[in-house]
């Protein structure tokens, strides 16, 4: 008798250890069912197949697991995984079709109040939210693929979206067909690594009131607006690629009320507007690539105390426009294609400095129709008078050691 | 063959012809004569289509000369300046010109030797010396065999040698029944050659005769003096 | 027929004349130089589109002119044989402006070949090779109005110098005093009236892309970019070369020499 008290003792260890048992889920079976008939430990293992199941709720430390891409299908039915639990996982799945609603975000994959979960390498196909992650932190969200089929704004909900967390890791993820394709709100401390979030109908991310947070070495491409970053401080965002995000509202990145923030090292390709900066204060703007923009850089007025330095600006039709005449930020030292100053001591700096406003960006930015004069010999003839004799553009707005080749970031 | 008939053109307020009429024949060389500004170009022109006149009517060979281009088949023209592209070459100018004007004409190949025109053939029209141009330019006149042949100042620039194959040329052409038409200011040339002299005076037809009948009329024994004999009596008349 | 036998002996003048050989070496050393010297291509295409846009049409419209009154004495040398009039005034605009524009792309084209073709620069080409054509069609028209020679080609360098600069410089005025008034559409009729603003928009279009996507821009972008607008501006350039070369022949037709 005692052996097997013992026997049982020790299991109830290794079960309260977290060496759960396997569960395996063939078709025909019952996710749901195999889910609650675990225990905190277990492991849920769910075979290939289809299995039409919404509202799978996991709210005890378990792991979900498909072997070979099972797909749980909501056939547009509500959730489909919610988690309340901290430490669970769930990987390897095909999660399709979520319900939609304009009452609910519904969402792929839900994580409720949870802390330590991994959501890994799943796909996600045309549901209405992807993964949204509320109230949780400590998360981790990686190799995960959503794709949806997004046409309007309202009708459409975002890729993985964080609302009031903190420490969540959103990295290798691909987001496309969304809303938004990453979205943060009061997401703090948190980091979004190589992730590619291209062709949702509007920003490729999107973060509010999210301080303290990193992005780092994704790619934003072709959004419907690119990227909007607003009301937040403590940014870095680093080594981003922001690539033909077009439109008469599009830009590479919106900022908007962003303090003691670092956009450093990023390449800016080909959007209508590169960085469109509306009261941008302290931010580091260096080392960054803008190419073929329509205007790399509009800079409101009320933006202060910003540094733009050590970037490199070639083929864009405007460099930097600003809606202000006077200027209150620091430009040093960036490589200017347009610049036609010579550089007599050899020392790599021009001698003359480089004002990158034009006046005929003025003109547009007052006429939006004389866009219509571009690259005309008119407009040529009255940015080189601006250029000699400045009047009409920001006295101060000047890069006083601009760079005769490009920078080498 | 040609019959000009009250024939009316003004420039802006230039009446640069007031009315000519004129009766040509074949077998006749005809020399139209007059001062600058007296409307001897307007007429060539006129007949040759380059300058359409306000009124009168030409007949050619019985065509009605009214814009369209046919009649000129008939007709061979020498400019008095150079007229062809620079950076021809004198082979293809001639070749253009059998080109355009087609393969039933007969070619003067003859001319052609005589002017030594084959030894510039690989030269082109803007190396060539000026009387080099017009050995080409009249010898593109004569080429194509037309009946009426214009030349406006035929031999002006022309070495002696070429102007004497030119005028001897117009002369052989006469004896073939051809109407040659020329202009001229060296009136030894013009009385070498002209049977007849057309006269022209501030856009009117002054006198129009053969020239002997100039001599008699004038009573004088060489062309300069008749002319000259002319002009005073105009002069004289304008004053009564 | 007339014309295209004519035409070939006008090609043999032109295309052999010094002005045509220097333009196209010109315009092949300068193009060279500005895409073989420049990092970037696409700069390079922006510094080109200045030549297209002022070099081509000037060329065109003095080189056109010069040339009509030059071959005066040949035109009348052909109006003395059994010829049409309209043969001879189609045969020396088509040579010349085929050899205005085989000079212009050779000079231009080729070394934008020989780099692999950067983007914009087929319409590049494209818009050199329209305005060649309008250009000396504008050259014929101011010869033909104008007997003498001087006042020819003072009349064409007026031309040039409305098109280039003085019409741009008045649309500008009009914004500046229309600016409260929506002008997306009078900027479309505005473009038509002027082929160097057409040509412009169109190598815009690829090289500006997106600039011209923000704000009045992508009215512009949406209607030049669309079907209807290639169809357009095109069709409009063509207008640009027809009607003056047109007029031109009229008043050949009527014109005495």
């Amino acid at each position: 008798m005692n052996k097997i008290k013992y026997i049982l003792i020790i299991l109830a260890i290794i079960n309260l250890n977290v060496i759960g048992k396997d569960i395996i889920v063939k078709p025909g079976e019952s996710i749901k069912n195999a889910v609650q008939l675990s225990v905190k430990g277990d492991r849920v293992i769910v075979k290939e197949g289809l299995y039409k199941e919404t509202e799978i709720l996991i709210d005890k430390p378990i792991e979900l697991i498909g072997e070979g891409y099972p797909t749980i299908d909501g056939f547009s039915k509500g959730e489909i995984i919610i988690i309340r639990s901290d430490s669970v996982t769930v990987k390897g799945f095909y999660v399709n079709n979520s319900g939609f609603s304009g009452m609910r975000d519904y969402a792929a994959i839900r994580i409720e109040d949870s802390k330590h979960c991994n959501i890994l390498s799943n796909k996600l196909i045309n549901n209405y939210f992807g993964i949204y992650l509320a109230g949780s932190d400590s998360c981790n969200v990686m190799y995960n693929e959503a794709t949806s089929n997004a046409v309007t704004e309202s009708s459409s909900g975002n890729g993985i979206h964080l609302w009031k967390c903190s420490y969540i890791l959103v990295k290798n993820n691909t987001i496309t067909g969304h809303r938004d394709g990453i979205y943060f709100e009061f997401a703090t401390f948190s980091r979004a690594e190589n992730n590619s979030s291209f062709k949702n109908v509007r920003y490729g991310l999107h973060f509010m009131f999210s301080h303290n947070d990193e992005y780092v070495n994704n790619v934003f491409a072709d959004n419907g607006a690119g990227v909007a970053v607003m009301y937040t401080k403590n940014v870095r965002m680093i080594n981003n690629r922001f690539e033909f995000n077009n439109g008469s509202n599009s830009y590479g990145l919106l900022l908007k009320e962003i303090t003691d923030s670092y956009i450093e090292n990023n390449n800016f390709t080909g959007n209508t507007v590169g960085i469109y900066s509306e009261g941008g204060t302290r931010l580091l703007i260096a080392g960054n690539e803008f190419n073929s923009n329509g205007y790399a850089l509009k800079i409101l007025g009320n933006c202060t105390d910003d540094t733009i330095r050590g970037n490199n600006f070639s083929s864009n039709t405007f460099d930097v426009t600003t809606n202000s005449s006077r200027n209150s930020n620091l430009f040093m030292g960036n490589y200017w294609d347009k610049y036609k100053g010579y550089d007599l001591d050899k020392n790599g700096t021009g001698d003359v400095p480089y004002r990158p406003v034009s006046l005929f960006s003025k003109i547009v930015e007052e006429t939006p129709e004389a866009v219509f004069l571009l690259r005309s010999f008119v407009a040529d003839l009255l940015d080189m008078a601006e250029r000699v004799v400045p009047v009409f553009t920001p006295e101060s707005l000047i890069d006083e050691t601009p760079k005769m080749e490009k920078v080498i970031n | 063959m040609i019959r000009i008939e009250n024939l009316k053109k003004k420039f802006d307020k230039n009446e640069a012809l007031k009315g000519v009429s004129l009766t040509l024949g074949e077998s006749t060389v005809a020399a139209v004569m007059g001062p600058n500004g007296s409307g001897k170009t307007t007429m060539l022109k006129c007949i040759l289509g380059l300058v359409k006149a306000d009124s009168g009517d030409i007949y050619v060979n019985d065509c009605h000369v009214n814009g369209e281009c046919e009649y000129r088949k008939h007709i061979g023209y020498m400019p008095q300046y150079s007229c062809f592209p620079e950076n021809l070459k004198v082979k293809e100018v001639m070749a253009m010109i059998k080109d355009i004007r087609g393969n039933h004409c007969v070619y003067d190949e003859e001319l052609i030797e005589k002017l030594k025109i084959s030894e510039m053939n690989d030269k082109q029209i803007g190396q060539l010396s000026g009387g080099m141009k017009q050995r080409v330019s009249s010898a593109a006149a004569f080429l194509f065999g037309g009946d009426i042949i214009i030349l406006d100042e035929p031999t002006a620039g022309l070495d002696p040698v070429s102007s004497e194959i030119v005028k001897n040329k117009i002369l052989e052409e006469k004896k073939k029944g051809k109407l040659i038409i020329i202009t001229s200011h060296i009136v030894s040339e013009v009385e070498a050659m002209a049977d007849r002299i057309i006269y022209m005076l501030e856009g009117k037809i002054y006198f129009d005769n053969t020239k002997d009948e100039l001599y008699n009329s004038t009573g004088k024994a060489n062309l300069n003096q008749a002319i000259a004999s002319l002009i005073e009596t105009a002069e004289s008349e304008e004053k009564q | 027929m007339t014309t295209l036998k004519i035409l070939k002996y006008v090609l043999y003048d032109v295309l052999r004349s010094k002005m045509i050989i220097i333009y196209t070496l010109l315009l092949f050393a300068i193009s060279f130089g500005i895409i073989y010297t420049g990092k970037d291509v696409s700069k390079a295409v922006i510094s080109l589109l200045n030549i297209v846009l002022l070099v081509v049409p000037l060329v065109s419209i003095i080189f056109g002119t010069i040339h009509f009154y030059n071959s005066k004495e040949f035109m009348e040398m052909l109006l003395a044989m059994p010829v049409k009039r309209k043969n001879i005034f189609w045969a020396e605009y088509a040579g010349l402006s085929i050899a205005l524009a085989v000079g212009f792309a050779i000079g231009t084209g080729l070394p934008l070949l020989m780099y692999g073709g950067a983007s914009g620069s087929f319409y590049l080409i494209l818009s050199g090779i329209f305005l060649t054509f309008i250009f000396t069609a504008l050259a014929f028209l101011a010869s033909v109005v104008n007997k003498d020679k001087a006042k020819g080609i003072g009349f064409s360098l007026v031309i040039w110098f409305y098109m280039s600069v003085i019409f741009d410089a008045l649309v500008l005025v009009l914004y500046f005093v229309f600016s409260s008034y929506p002008l997306e559409k009078a900027t479309i009729i505005v473009s038509a009236l002027n082929p160097v603003d057409l040509a412009r928009i169109l190598i815009l279009l690829k090289l500006d892309v997106s600039a011209l996507m923000g704000y009045t821009g992508a009215t512009l972008q949406h209607f030049f970019g669309s079907a209807f607008g290639m169809l357009f501006s095109m069709g409009f350039l063509l207008l640009w070369a027809v009607m003056p070369t047109l007029l031109a022949l009229r008043v050949f037709n009527r014109k005495n020499f």
